[in-house]
C-alpha cells in the first residue's frame, strides 16, 4: 500500500491505496466523490472525466498513485462559490443537455477543458471534442447546444424548444 | 395561455441540478456498512453440459465469504416469461425454466453459473478464477434458421429450438394469401433487423441488505419498474413475501428497455445478504452487460406488399423469425408478437394483414424489448417495401404513401392489424414534414453534394406506433399476465406542499419536473410546491414502471385522477368551512368560492383545515388530504409521424453522412415540450445508430465478436447531426383526461427506414443498381452493395 | 487487475534499473491499463515513465524534430512545426486519452491499427532508445513486434521533416483506430508511403505507391497501381478486398491534401 496525497476540488487529501488502484476508484471510494462515474472498460465512454494538473483525462485509465502530488478536480468541485450552477453547467440544464445524467459528469468535465483551450469553437470543433463521450439518452444534439451556448455564441439558429 | 410551470409550459427540469453537481445518487454510489461484493463467474462458451463445479480452492482464497451455484436454486423458482402466446395451432408456447445461475446447462457466452461473495470485488474477481468448472462444449445453436431445422438444442427438450409459430390474424392468412396471389403488382423485401445491445451508461448494479431482527430485505437495483422486480422476486424466484421485500431504484442512468426486466443477479444478492448477513453488491462491467443485458430487435423478415394497378395497397404479408436468445426475458414473447404484428397495417387502409413470426430460442443472450419494442421493427418493414414499391411502379414514395393513409374523417379506424386507432392525421403531419424538411429545396443541395463528388439521397417516412402500454383487459386477452395499469398518490400536507408517488419511474424523462406540472394545473398551485416520490416500492402504491412511451398517458392519467378525487375532497372541506353545500362550492385557479358570493378559502386553507378538523362533522368527512387512484387505459394511444432523412454517401468509401434529419410527430396533447424535444432527439440518435453503425455479432460458436465499445459502434457526436423536430400538428388522444399519446419510442421508430430510404436513393442517384442494404447501413456494407450491383 | 506495484523514477537510468523480472512499463497507459482491468495481462511491478521530464518535450533543429518519448499526444498536436506529425496527433484517440498516451508508448506497442508507426516509418523517422538509434524501416517488425530489447526504452523519435506531407485516416467506426490510414511524406530524394490498419503484417511502406508518386506526386500516379488485398485484416468493420481498395483511396486523398 502506498500513500498519496493529493488536492482534489482545492482541498488536500491523502489515502493508502494499492497499485493498481486506479484515479476513479480513489475518487469514488476513498473520497465518496461519486460524481465521476464509470460506464466501461476501455477508456471510451468519458463518464469519468476529470481533470488532473489542468488537464482532462479518464480517471478510469490512470493510477491513483500516477496522481500523487497532482491538482484534481471533479464535477462535485465545479459549481460556483455560492453553490450556484456554472456558465456550463447552467447552459446544461437551460438547453436541456442531459437526461438521464450519467454521462453528464463527464461531459461537463470535457466541455470546461474544451472552452479553456478554445473559448469559442464550432460546432464542429465541438463534435469533435466529444470524442470520447457518449451519451445513448439526448442524441447530443443539446448537449452541443449547450456547450455552444456556455462558450457565449448565439445558438438561436439551432432549432429546438 | 399556460402557466409559467402548468401544462404547456417548458420549466427547466428541476433534476437536473443534482446531476449536473455530481450529487445524483446511482445505485453504485450507495454503499452501505460492512458490504461485500459478489461476482460472477460466467461461461466462456455458448452451449454446454456444466459436468462439475468445484469451488474447494475458491472458497478457501483470502477474503471469500460464500460461493453459489445453480446447485443452491434448485428448490426455487425461475424467472419468468410475463405473456403466454400460443401458436398457430393452439399449443402454448415452450417456456423452460430461466434458473437464478445456470444448472445443468449453460446456454449462451455469460450465462452465470456460480457467483462468489468476498470482502473486495478484486478478491471475488480472484476466486471467480480458481472455481474449476467442467463444461462439456457442445455445438452452439445461433442462426435461426439452422436452429429450427434443429439437430443441436439450446433446451434439450424443445427439439426444434422454436419457442411459438404465431399467426396474425390467423382468420385472415388465407384472404392475404389470395390477394396476393391475384395482385396487379408484389413487391417482395428481404431484410434483417439489426441485432442492438441497448447500452444504457448506467452498466446494471444491485445491492442487497437483509435485517434479520425484522426478516426484511432491501435491494437497490438500476430498475425503470421496482415494483414489477418485486413481484417476480416474490411470486416467482424466491417467495419472499412481497411485505418482507422494498425495491428501490434511485437515479438510474438510463434504460431504453433494458432495466425493465428482472435478472438473476438480482436475486443472488438478495438470497447472498440473507446467508451472510451483510450487504452484498454486484456491479456489472460494461463487457458483462454486452453479455448479460436484453439485447434488442433481431428479425429477419420477409415482406410482400400488394397493390393494384393505382397503388391502393391490397395486403401486407410478413414472415419473420424473431430471435428470443437462450432464455424467455420477460417481455420477449410480447415484442415479436403483439408490439410488432398488430402494427402491421402501418398508417394505411390496407384491408389485409398477415403476420407469422416463428420465435427461435439460441445460445445468445436474451433478447427483449428496446426502445420501440416490436414497432421500429413493424415500421421498418412496411416502410422499407413501400419504399421498394414505389421505385417499381415509378410512383413518388410521398404519393404513394398518402394515397393509402387512413384519413382524418375515418376516426375510429379499425386497422386491418386489430387496433382501433383513436385519432390521427397523417396528411398533415407529411405536408408539415414537406415543409420543416425543405423538400423544395432538395434538387439544389443534391446538385451541391454532386459537385462534391458525393451522392446525395433523400428517404421519407410515415410510422404509427401503440403507445401508452395498455388496457389490462386486452392484453389480458393476448396473453399478458399483468394488467399494465399504473397507480399515484396525490398528498397535499397540512401546509400546502404536495407529495406525489408515482408508479412510473424516471431515469432520464424528467417525471419530476413534467408530473408537477399536472398537478399545478389541476390545483392551481405553483408546481414548485409539488414533489415527486418514485422507485421505491415502500413510499408509492404500486406501479408498473417505464416503458412503451407509456409514463404520461398512463401514470400521468393516474395523477389526473387522483388529483380529481383530491379536489372532490377539498371541496367538501371548503363547503364546511363557507358554510355551504358541497355543490354550491367553485374551485378555480387554486381557489374555492360559494357560487354567486364573495366568499372564499385559498386551497392552502383547506390543506391545512384537513389536518385540523376540530369542527368537522365526522360522519360527513374524513381528516386528511390524500387520494389514490389507479389508471387502467382504455386503448393502446397511436402517436405517428413524417420524417425525412437527406444523407450524403461517399462513393469511393462506402461512407454515409446524415446531413438532415427532420421528425413531425403527433404525441397528441403536449405537457412539456423542451423534455418531449428531447426526448425525440434521443429517440433519433438511436435510430440514426440503428440504421448506420451498431449491430450485435456473434460467430458461429457463440462468441460475441463485439463486446466493448472497441468493436460495438455507438453513436457519437460527430456521427449525427442536428435534428429539426417538430410536433405542431398533434391530435389529442379521445381515451385518455389528458390527451397525451407519449413520445419515448417514436424517434427510433421513425427513422431506420427513414435512413435507409435516403441511402437507396443516394446510390440509385448515381445509377446504382442498388434496391437494398441491410442495417447497419456502415460504410463496409455500402461499398460492398455497390461492388455487388 | 491484479495486485501489481509502480514505480515512478524520475531518470532514464533509473527507469531501466527498476525493469527486471515481471515489470513492465508503463507510458501514458491508454492501452495498458484496459488491458490490465480485463486481467489480460499481470505484470509484478509496472514502472510509470511518466515522471521522467528528460523524455518530455519537443525540439526542433534544421530539418529534423524530436520528440520526447514521453510527450503526451496533446502536446505534438499543439506544437505545430511538423504539420502533418502535429494534425495525425489531433485525431489519436480522443481529447482525454490525447492528454495521457505517449509517443513513445504507442510506437513500442506497436498496435497494427495505430496512427503514429505510420508517420514515423512514413517519415523514416529514428527511434531513440536508452541503447541506441534504430532507423523506422527496422524497427516495427510485424503485429506488437518491434526491435526493441528487454530494457530498452524508447526515449525520443527523430523526424525528418519532408518538404510536403499528409496523414489520411478512414476510422474504425467503434474504436476509432485506423481502419486504413496512410501518411504520404515527399522528400528531395523521393517519396514515401506507410499504411497503418490494413495489414496482418501491421505498418508496411507502400512501395509501388512510391515510386510512382516519386516520379510524379500526384494522385493521378496512382491510377495504375492495384493493391492485393492477401494479406489484407479481414473484420468486422472491413474485409481484405475492402482495406485494400481503401489503401489506394486514403493514398490518393493524402497525396491531394499533402
Amino acid at each position: 500500500m502506498t500513500k498519496v496525497t493529493m488536492t482534489v476540488n482545492g482541498k488536500a487529501v491523502s489515502g493508502t491505496v494499492e497499485g493498481r488502484t486506479l484515479l476513479t476508484s480513489f475518487l469514488r471510494e476513498d473520497l465518496h466523490l461519486t460524481g465521476t462515474h464509470v460506464g466501461c472498460d476501455t477508456s471510451q465512454c468519458g463518464a469519468c472525466v476529470v481533470h488532473v494538473n489542468g488537464k482532462a483525462v479518464k480517471s478510469c485509465t490512470m493510477f491513483a498513485i500516477e496522481a500523487d502530488g497532482a491538482e484534481v478536480s471533479t464535477i462535485e468541485g465545479q459549481a460556483n462559490e455560492d453553490g450556484s450552477l456554472n456558465a456550463i453547467q447552467a447552459a446544461f440544464q437551460e438547453h436541456h443537455g442531459l437526461q438521464c445524467g450519467f454521462c453528464t459528469p463527464g461531459m461537463v468535465m470535457t466541455a470546461a477543458s474544451l472552452l479553456k483551450e478554445n473559448p469559442k469553437p464550432t460546432v464542429d470543433e465541438v463534435r469533435n471534442h466529444l470524442e470520447g463521450n457518449l451519451c445513448r439518452c439526448t442524441g447530443y444534439h443539446n448537449i452541443i447546444k449547450a456547450i455552444m451556448a456556455a462558450s457565449g455564441q448565439d445558438v438561436s439558429a439551432i432549432a429546438a424548444e | 395561455m399556460p402557466k409559467d410551470t402548468g401544462i404547456g409550459a417548458a420549466p427547466k427540469r428541476r433534476e437536473d441540478v443534482r446531476f449536473l453537481t455530481g450529487t445524483g445518487q446511482y445505485s453504485d454510489d450507495i454503499s452501505l456498512v460492512n458490504q461485500a461484493s459478489a461476482v460472477f463467474a460466467r461461461s466462456n462458451v455458448a452451449n454446454g453440459v456444466i459436468k462439475s463445479i468445484d469451488t474447494t480452492a475458491a472458497a478457501a482464497m483470502p477474503g471469500v465469504l460464500a460461493i453459489f451455484t445453480g446447485e443452491d436454486f434448485v428448490e426455487v423458482g425461475g424467472n419468468p416469461a410475463g405473456w403466454l402466446i400460443n401458436s398457430r395451432d393452439g399449443e402454448p408456447m415452450k417456456e423452460p425454466k430461466r434458473p437464478v445461475l445456470a444448472h445443468g446447462k449453460v446456454r449462451h457466452v455469460g450465462d452465470a453459473y456460480a457467483a462468489v461473495i468476498a470482502e473486495t470485488v478484486e478478491q471475488a474477481k480472484d476466486a471467480v478464477e480458481a472455481i474449476e468448472a467442467d463444461i462439456e462444449e457442445l455445438p452452439a445453436v445461433i442462426n435461426m434458421k439452422d436452429a429450427l431445422a434443429g439437430s443441436n438444442y439450446v433446451h434439450d427438450e424443445i427439439e426444434t429450438n422454436q419457442c411459438f409459430d404465431w399467426g396474425w390474424i390467423e382468420d385472415n392468412r388465407a384472404a392475404t394469401d389470395e390477394a396476393i396471389k391475384n395482385a396487379h403488382h408484389v413487391t417482395t423485401l428481404d431484410l434483417v433487423n439489426n441485432r442492438l445491445v441497448p447500452n444504457a451508461m448506467e452498466p446494471r448494479c444491485s445491492m442487497a441488505n437483509y435485517n434479520a431482527a425484522m426478516n426484511e430485505y432491501t435491494l437497490y437495483t438500476t430498475s425503470q419498474n421496482p415494483h414489477l422486480t418485486r413481484l417476480l422476486i416474490s411470486a416467482f424466484v424466491l417467495g419472499i413475501p412481497e411485505n418482507k421485500l422494498t425495491v428501490i431504484a434511485p437515479d438510474v442512468g438510463g434504460g431504453f428497455g433494458s432495466k425493465i426486466y428482472h435478472y438473476g443477479e438480482e436475486a443472488l444478492v438478495l438470497a447472498a445478504a440473507k446467508k451472510l448477513k451483510r450487504p452484498v453488491k454486484w456491479t456489472s462491467d460494461r463487457t458483462e452487460a454486452f453479455l448479460t443485458d436484453a439485447h434488442g430487435r433481431d428479425h429477419v423478415t420477409t415482406i410482400e406488399l400488394a397493390m393494384d394497378k393505382e397503388g391502393n395497397f391490397l395486403a401486407f404479408r410478413t414472415e419473420t423469425m424473431a430471435n428470443v436468445g437462450a432464455y424467455l426475458s420477460n417481455f420477449s414473447t410480447a415484442t415479436p408478437t403483439f408490439l410488432h404484428g398488430t402494427l402491421m397495417a402501418g398508417n394505411y387502409t390496407v384491408p389485409l394483414v398477415y403476420v407469422n413470426v416463428k420465435a427461435v430460442f439460441t445460445n445468445t443472450a436474451p433478447v427483449d424489448a428496446y426502445r420501440g419494442a416490436g414497432r421500429p421493427e413493424a415500421t421498418y418493414s412496411i416502410e422499407r417495401v413501400i419504399d421498394k414499391a414505389a421505385r417499381e411502379i415509378g410512383m413518388d414514395p410521398i404519393e404513394l404513401r398518402r394515397k393509402n393513409f387512413v384519413k382524418p374523417d375515418q376516426y375510429p379506424f379499425g386497422s386491418a392489424a386489430g387496433l382501433e386507432y383513436d385519432s390521427g392525421n397523417y396528411d398533415a403531419l407529411m405536408d408539415k414534414m414537406e415543409d420543416v424538411a425543405d423538400l423544395a429545396g432538395f434538387d439544389a443541395r443534391r446538385a451541391a453534394s454532386e459537385a462534391k463528388g458525393l451522392l446525395r439521397g433523400r428517404g421519407v417516412n410515415a410510422y404509427i406506433e401503440a403507445c401508452g402500454i395498455a388496457p389490462s383487459n386486452l392484453v389480458g386477452i393476448l396473453g399478458s399476465r399483468v394488467g399494465l395499469y399504473d397507480a399515484s398518490t396525490v398528498r397535499v400536507n397540512a401546509t400546502g406542499n404536495i407529495s406525489v408517488m408515482v408508479g412510473a419511474h424516471s431515469h432520464g424523462q424528467g417525471h419530476e419536473t413534467a408530473f408537477p406540472q399536472i398537478v399545478a394545473e389541476l390545483l392551481g398551485v405553483d408546481a414548485a410546491s409539488v414533489d415527486i416520490v418514485h422507485g421505491d416500492t415502500s413510499k408509492i402504491p404500486f406501479g408498473m414502471g417505464t416503458y412503451g412511451s407509456r409514463s404520461l398517458a398512463v401514470c400521468g392519467s393516474a395523477i389526473v385522477r387522483a388529483t380529481e378525487k383530491i379536489i372532490v375532497k377539498a371541496k367538501k372541506i371548503a363547503a364546511h368551512m363557507l358554510e355551504i353545500t358541497d355543490s354550491e362550492v367553485e374551485f378555480n385557479d387554486g381557489v374555492f368560492s360559494a357560487v354567486g358570493t364573495n366568499k372564499t378559502v385559498s386551497f392552502g386553507d383547506v390543506a391545512l383545515k384537513a389536518y385540523i378538523p376540530h369542527d368537522f362533522p365526522i360522519d360527513a368527512i374524513e381528516p386528511g388530504l390524500e387520494e389514490t387512484a389507479f389508471y387502467d387505459p382504455a386503448n393502446f394511444t397511436y402517436p405517428s409521424g413524417a420524417y425525412c432523412c437527406e444523407v450524403e454517401v461517399d462513393p469511393e468509401t462506402g461512407k454515409v453522412t446524415v446531413e438532415r434529419m427532420t421528425a413531425v410527430d403527433d404525441f397528441g396533447n403536449i405537457v412539456n415540450p423542451m423534455i418531449v424535444t428531447g426526448q425525440v432527439h434521443g429517440g433519433l440518435g438511436q435510430g440514426i445508430g440503428q440504421a448506420l453503425l451498431e449491430n450485435t455479432v456473434y460467430d458461429e460458436t457463440g462468441q460475441l465478436l463485439n463486446a466493448s465499445y472497441m468493436d460495438y459502434t455507438m453513436p457519437r457526436a460527430d456521427d449525427l447531426p442536428f435534428y429539426a423536430v417538430d410536433h405542431s400538428q398533434g391530435t389529442a388522444c379521445t381515451h385518455n383526461p389528458l390527451g397525451v399519446k407519449g413520445c419515448g419510442e417514436a424517434g427510433a421508430i421513425g427513422s431506420p427506414p427513414t435512413v435507409v430510404n435516403a441511402v437507396i436513393d443516394a446510390l440509385q442517384s448515381g445509377g446504382n443498381n442498388v434496391t437494398h442494404i441491410d442495417m447497419p447501413v456502415s460504410p463496409l456494407n455500402v461499398w460492398t452493395a455497390i461492388q455487388n450491383a | 487487475m491484479y495486485e501489481l506495484e509502480i514505480e515512478r523514477p524520475t531518470t532514464v537510468a533509473d527507469a531501466v534499473s527498476a525493469l527486471g523480472g515481471e515489470a513492465q512499463l508503463l507510458g501514458g497507459g491508454q492501452t495498458l491499463i484496459p488491458t490490465l482491468k480485463q486481467r489480460l495481462a499481470d505484470p509484478e511491478k509496472l514502472v510509470s515513465l511518466s515522471g521522467i521530464a528528460d523524455m518530455q518535450g519537443i525540439s526542433a533543429s534544421g530539418d529534423t524534430v524530436e520528440i520526447g518519448g514521453g510527450t503526451i499526444h496533446a502536446d505534438v498536436a499543439a506544437d505545430g512545426t511538423y504539420a502533418a506529425l502535429s494534425e495525425l496527433a489531433s485525431h489519436i484517440g480522443d481529447p482525454a486519452v490525447r492528454n495521457r498516451g505517449t509517443i513513445g508508448g504507442s510506437i513500442a506497442n506497436n498496435d497494427p491499427a495505430a496512427c503514429y508507426p505510420a508517420a514515423a516509418l512514413g517519415s523514416g523517422a529514428t527511434i531513440v532508445t536508452n541503447k541506441r538509434e534504430i532507423a523506422a524501416d527496422d524497427f516495427f517488425q510485424g503485429l506488437f513486434e518491434t526491435a526493441l530489447a528487454e530494457g530498452e526504452i524508447v526515449t525520443a523519435v527523430k523526424f525528418p521533416m519532408p518538404q510536403q506531407a499528409k496523414y489520411i485516416k478512414f476510422v474504425q467506426p467503434a474504436s476509432r483506430f485506423a481502419l486504413v490510414g496512410v501518411f504520404v511524406a515527399k522528400f528531395a530524394d523521393g517519396v514515401r508511403v506507410a499504411v497503418t490498419g490494413a495489414s496482418n503484417d501491421g505498418v508496411y511502406r507502400w512501395s509501388e505507391a512510391e515510386a510512382a508518386l516519386s516520379a510524379d506526386f500526384s494522385a493521378s500516379a496512382l491510377e495504375g497501381l492495384t493493391v492485393s488485398s492477401d494479406d489484407m485484416v479481414t473484420d468486422l468493420h472491413g474485409s481484405a478486398e475492402y482495406r485494400a481498395h481503401l489503401v489506394k483511396v486514403m493514398t490518393a486523398r493524402a497525396v491531394n491534401a499533402a
